[in-house]
């Protein structure tokens, strides 16, 4: 799986972030969820609206202008009215009828995009800076999402750090990932095909590198795909596994394989070097370190260094945490 | 506004001689920043508030330049971040909040009410210093490590971050007390210091725009004020409130940030229905249409405009009911916003239409504002904020309101009433030149976004899917077109101080108290306190004299 935060942010190459593409309707991008129908018409229905007045408001101005325009300072205005009570009447009351309508037809809407139908498949997202994760029923965990066509899909949100919102334009639908409670969405793919996730909320450098995708299989593909892959991890060799998880849960975003220092010390040649830490004492770079900084963090901060990773106590198995040891010793 | 024939338009006593008003009353670069004087108040901060639009100014076009491919183009992300924190905390906190309040407000307001000066001097003078004190910080975060939590300072993220997040809330926490010093000074001087005879009705309408706007400063304000000072009791101290680490809700400081910056929204656009009301009718020579409409429905924005802050939380996890309360009020708002554009139209049928460069502002505000309200519209609706949130969308929205509504507000008060202030005439040809490449400029950047954000740009991205190219370049050569527009403007005003011709008393022929003594008025504003007869748009008697290039009034030779 490629790591797309990294290529985006550290490597400007091009993504392979599916397009948005292109809706029978100018404004909105390709549309692939049954939510879209609580937004898109209502748009149109805005956008018509807006159009309208926006050309008859601007005609009648241009027109006055034009019409009468003063051909000197002597030239003195042919009328002088400053009130008109039906007028004022009309004006007032028309525009109530047509924002009502607006009103409850979104209110509509929005209680539709989050009402979450009972019989959903249940997928947790976890939003990380600059990462999403994504658990599957099985235990699998993967950074893109997999979706079956036809099929409600519940999605459950938090946040390990700061506020994230999780944005499916091609779905419309998007809530805030708020850390320490839980938000939902849902939705029901319609069409197979691949879609833009977006992180709308900003969380500092790698906000715009927040992206992932949404892929919608056939059902029957999707539960090929959920099988295989769940396989796939668990006879995976642990260098493997370490390189799978350095990708997916965001380690890339602050430790590199080649030297450099980013936010965290890289993991070349990490294994076995004295590292001195910011409270002046030297400790081994061991397994026993290695496993320390993933759990509790905070305890041991290398000089130089902000203390800026997240704990992943309760996050890995036994299994993936020795394959990110075994992944950080093959960094000679 | 008219005073009785015995008061105001007699001639200077020979007390002051023709030279004499507040510009050259007193010397000294001491003499104006220990003044008391309220012209002098707005002119300092007129000075202040355009310098700090250059500098906000020049970070959008860094981040424009930044956005026109994607990529790294000439910035980091992390600079990137700082660079549009900044922006949007230099326009709101230290442009659009004070700007058209502070600057033209203190210029005009007690001009406007036949007073001397307003009713707390010493704290006028006081407020200004704020601003500065304020200004300060903010640019000091700057040259420590400039924030980077965008102007909204979210939780957790602005207690976490490494930047210096602290000195920027200091500066916008001292920036709220010179904000509600001023509205503070306002509603006291026009509760108690109107000339006799200036009832309520007859008060020009930028002083009922500036009456609603200080009564939301007094009471929105503190809230802000209290806000940053836990975010930064948090950071320093480790002191969990909105940080859910330390047992926090993030959420709450949504609703606290939003309680005070909802309503600032209108700080901001209010007093600019206020400019353009007094713009339109003296352009077309008639009364505005709709009067106590506009004014009251201002004071009723600026109570509605306190219970609407949800909206800005469609998506933060905030319960639907909650949520269909805020959007139903909010529409309850948009109702008396539609009515005024109306109102502004109506004015101008049969009336008598001079284009000059304040009401061709006026026109592109009438343009500028009803695309920002519609827009608001598909914002304000449930359903389809959920797709448009924290997108370009909503980028496109406000800056159409606050930089075509407020900002083209100010540029056309100040073009109005830079003749008043200074006593020479900006040149009309590059005014207009200048107007016309704002308006290029301003639909040009920002239309675009619009587009694409209701395909789903997501807001504050330093880096973008390729699809989006053609509309971001499109938006940043609007970007330079508007950069260049301001530039012409403000060249075009510093020129004509250079040079002649001198300003006639009242150039438009407007009919309120401050266009009935010199240009520049003196010291002490009115020879004699005038009593005013009528209402603030009554233009019969005013008749333009080819001779001085200004209106007089019937039956009066006025020496200019």
């Amino acid at each position: 799986m490629t790591n797309l935060a990294t290529i985006l942010l550290f490597a400007d190459e091009p993504s392979n972030t599916p397009t948005l593409g292109d809706s029978p309707f100018f404004w909105l991008p390709r549309a692939g969820s049954t939510t879209v129908q609580h937004v898109d018409p209502l748009f149109n229905y805005l956008m018509w609206t807006s159009a309208i007045s926006l050309v008859l408001l601007m005609a009648l101005m241009g027109f006055f202008v034009a019409k009468y325009r003063a051909k000197s300072r002597h030239e003195k205005p042919q009328g002088s009215t400053d009130h008109h009570t039906g007028l004022e009447l009309i004006w007032s009351i028309v525009p109530l009828p047509v924002m009502l309508a607006m009103f409850a037809w979104g209110f509509q809407g929005f209680v539709a995009l989050r009402t979450t139908p009972k019989d959903a498949y249940e997928i947790h997202v976890t939003g990380q800076k600059w990462k999403w994760l994504f658990d599957y029923p099985n235990g699998y965990t993967d950074d893109v999402l997999h979706v079956p066509v036809g099929q409600k899909v519940r999605v459950i949100m938090t946040s390990v750090d700061v506020v994230h919102s999780f944005g499916l334009p091609g779905f419309r639908t998007k809530e805030d990932v708020v850390p320490g409670r839980y938000t939902e969405l849902w939705f029901e793919p319609t069409v197979a095909g691949e879609f833009p996730v977006f992180c709308d909320q900003y969380c500092g450098t790698g906000h715009s590198a927040m992206i992932t995708k949404a892929i919608a299989h056939s059902q029957a593909d999707f539960d090929k795909w959920l099988v295989d892959a769940g396989n796939k991890m668990d006879s995976m060799p642990p260098e493997q596994l370490g390189e799978k998880m350095y990708n997916q849960q965001g380690c890339a975003a602050c430790h590199s394989l080649d030297g450099t220092p980013k936010t965290g010390p890289s993991w070349k040649g990490l294994f076995d070097k004295m590292e001195t830490m910011s409270d002046g004492t030297v400790v081994k770079a061991d397994e026993n370190y290695i496993k320390q900084s993933m759990m509790e963090p905070q305890s041991q901060i290398v000089k130089g260094f902000p203390p800026a990773m997240p704990t992943f106590k309760g996050k890995l198995s036994d299994k993936k945490i020795a394959g990110i040891i075994a992944f950080i010793k093959a960094q000679k | 506004m008219a005073s009785t024939t015995t008061t105001a338009d007699v001639a200077p006593p020979g007390a002051h001689g023709a030279d004499d008003n507040y510009l050259t009353h007193e010397k000294g670069i001491a003499s104006w920043l220990l003044t008391l004087d309220h012209k002098r108040i707005g002119i300092m901060y007129f000075c202040c508030v355009i310098s700090a639009f250059a500098l906000g100014g020049f970070f959008a076009l860094m981040i424009r330049t930044e956005l026109w491919a994607p990529g790294r183009t000439i910035v980091d992300a992390d600079t990137y971040n700082q660079l549009f924190t900044l922006h949007g905390a230099v326009m709101v906190f230290l442009v659009i909040v004070p700007g058209i309040p502070a600057a033209l407000g203190n210029f005009v307001l007690p001009l406007h009410l036949g007073a001397k000066d307003v009713a707390f001097p010493k704290l006028n003078l006081m407020s200004w210093y704020m601003w500065i004190t304020g200004a300060l910080f903010l640019i000091s975060s700057l040259i420590v490590s400039a924030a980077d939590t965008g102007w909204t300072f979210y939780t957790p993220y602005s207690t976490t971050t490494p930047t210096a997040v602290i000195p920027a809330l200091a500066g916008v926490f001292v920036l709220g007390f010179s904000s509600i010093f001023t509205g503070l000074n306002f509603i006291v001087t026009i509760h108690k210091m109107r000339a006799p005879g200036l009832t309520w009705f007859r008060l020009p309408l930028f002083v009922w725009g500036l009456y609603s706007t200080a009564i939301m400063q007094v009471l929105a304000t503190p809230v802000l004020g209290i806000t940053l000072l836990m975010l930064i009791v948090e950071r320093a101290f480790g002191i969990g409130i909105f940080d859910p680490a330390l047992g926090g809700d993030p959420v709450l400081f949504q609703h606290f940030f939003w309680f005070y910056s909802h309503p600032a929204v209108y700080i901001m656009v209010v007093p600019a229905f206020g400019v353009i009301s007094e713009i339109i009718p003296v352009f077309s020579r008639k009364r505005l249409f709709g009067y106590s409409f506009i004014a009251l429905s201002s004071v009723a924005i600026a109570i509605l405009s306190f219970l609407v802050w949800g909206h800005h939380m469609f998506v933060s996890g905030q319960s639907v009911l909650a949520g269909s309360i805020f959007s139903a009020i909010t529409f309850l708002i948009a109702i008396p916003t539609a009515i005024k554009v109306l109102n502004w139209i109506s004015t101008m049928y049969k009336g008598s239409i001079h284009l000059d460069t304040p009401m061709l502002y006026a026109l592109m505000f009438l343009w500028v504002f009803t695309i920002g309200g519609l827009t608001g519209l598909f914002l304000s609706t449930m359903s389809t904020d959920v797709h448009l949130h924290d997108t370009y969308f909503v980028v496109a929205h406000f800056h159409y309101v606050m930089m075509g509504g407020a900002i083209t507000a100010f540029f056309g008060g100040l073009h109005y009433w830079w003749p008043k202030m200074w006593g020479r005439m900006y040149n009309e040809t590059t005014g207009r030149w200048g107007a016309l490449a704002v308006f290029i400029g301003l639909n040009l950047t920002f239309f675009p976004q619009f587009i694409m954000g209701s395909r789903g740009m997501p807001r504050r991205y330093y880096n973008y899917i390729p699809e989006f190219q053609p509309f971001h370049q499109a938006s940043t050569i609007g970007a330079f077109i508007l950069g260049m527009g301001f530039l012409v403007t403000t060249v075009s005003l510093i020129r004509s101080l250079l040079k002649k011709p001198d300003a006639p008393q009242n150039p438009w022929g407007a009919n309120t108290l401050e266009w009935t003594i010199p240009s520049p008025p003196a010291y002490y504003n009115f020879d004699k306190i005038p009593h005013v007869v009528e209402g603030p748009y009554e233009y019969a008697d005013w008749e333009y004299d080819d001779k001085i290039g200004g209106y007089v009034r019937k039956g009066h030779q006025e020496a200019t």
